[in-house]
């Protein structure tokens, strides 16, 4: 099997935390990118909702943060930061059902509780690192071979 | 069923300026949950649902949802129309109740998301897995079907 060189993309996103109404739009522009770059429909869809939930979590529930993107022919990295409130108890924020959304956020559909478990089920990797009142980082990976 | 048949049947009102009314539905899901509708929607799905943010459509988008119907006569606000049109999504609003809505499509012969005779593909036997893998920090996971 011969690999064609490919150039590796990265690419950097700003995420404004507490801002509803632009919340989802890094998700879309990378969704987009991938859908340019010509990723398999099935990576991208799992891509779009992990990302999508990290970027509501930042929403939700830190100050501001980022994503950074990467691709290659083999797999996409997204990685999301936020300086925010931090995660005290990992296996307790892991657990379907647990949140501690408002309920301003709640009403808007968010505040269920699954967020961290549907990355964990779209991702063929995720990794967690937070530090309480520094904030979070959410790193996960896709291969695009399923 | 096509998507025409759908608005028949729930006498739903187009919101958006898309319609793609020829459109094959093979599924529809109810929910006011956006973590629920990023973890169970399969493709080719409409959404019923009774909430009527932007978020819904951002969601909607993530997971190639094919039409969106607004229940119980709610209309989007003109910013959550403006990001469904950009994108290409039809958006109904109909007069009945979440739940009639969903007894007359399901009645009408259209699926829902569970699948029965999978015992894997029930969303209870999902979060179980889900609970079980949540325990380790880092995972690499096979994913569950969506
Ligand atoms: N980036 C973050 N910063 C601080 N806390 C977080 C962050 N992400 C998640 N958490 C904590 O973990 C909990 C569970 O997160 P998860 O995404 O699973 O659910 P949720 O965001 O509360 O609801 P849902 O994702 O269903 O809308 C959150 O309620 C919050 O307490
Ligand atoms: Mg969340």
């Amino acid at each position: 099997m011969t690999i064609e060189p490919l150039e590796q993309l990265v690419q950097s996103f700003e995420i404004a935390g507490q801002d509803f109404s632009r919340a989802g739009e890094v998700s879309s522009k990378i969704r987009r990118i991938l859908q340019q770059i010509g990723a398999p429909v099935e990576t991208i869809r799992r891509t779009s909702v992990a990302t999508y939930e990290a970027e509501m979590n930042v929403v939700i529930h830190a100050q501001s943060g980022r994503i950074d993107l990467s691709a290659d022919r083999c797999a996409i990295q997204i990685t999301v930061s936020d300086v925010g409130p931090g995660i005290v108890d990992l296996d307790l924020a892991m657990q379907p059902g647990y949140s501690t959304a408002s309920e301003e956020v709640r009403e808007m559909g968010f505040g269920a509780g699954m967020g961290l478990s549907n990355m964990a089920r779209c991702a063929d990797d995720l990794s967690i690192d937070s530090v309480v009142g520094q904030g979070t980082t959410v790193k996960m990976q896709f291969r695009t071979n399923g | 069923m096509l998507l025409a048949d759908i608005v028949k049947l729930l006498t739903a009102t187009s919101v958006s300026s898309v319609a793609n009314l020829d459109q094959h539905i093979e599924n529809a899901g109810a929910s006011d949950l956006m973590s629920d509708v990023l973890a169970l929607t399969k493709p080719e799905s409409v959404l019923l649902t009774g909430l009527c943010t932007p978020q819904v459509v951002r969601t909607a988008e993530m997971v190639d949802l094919k039409a969106i119907v607004f229940v119980r006569n709610k209309w989007p606000d003109a910013v959550t129309v403006k990001l469904a049109d950009e994108m290409g999504l039809p958006l109904f609003s109909s007069p009945f109740p979440l739940y009639e809505a969903c007894g007359l499509l399901y009645q009408a012969g259209l699926p829902g998301l569970l699948d029965r005779r999978d015992p894997n593909d029930h969303w209870l036997s999902v979060a179980a897995q889900d609970g079980r893998r949540s325990v380790q920090r880092t995972t690499g996971n096979s994913r569950g079907s969506l």
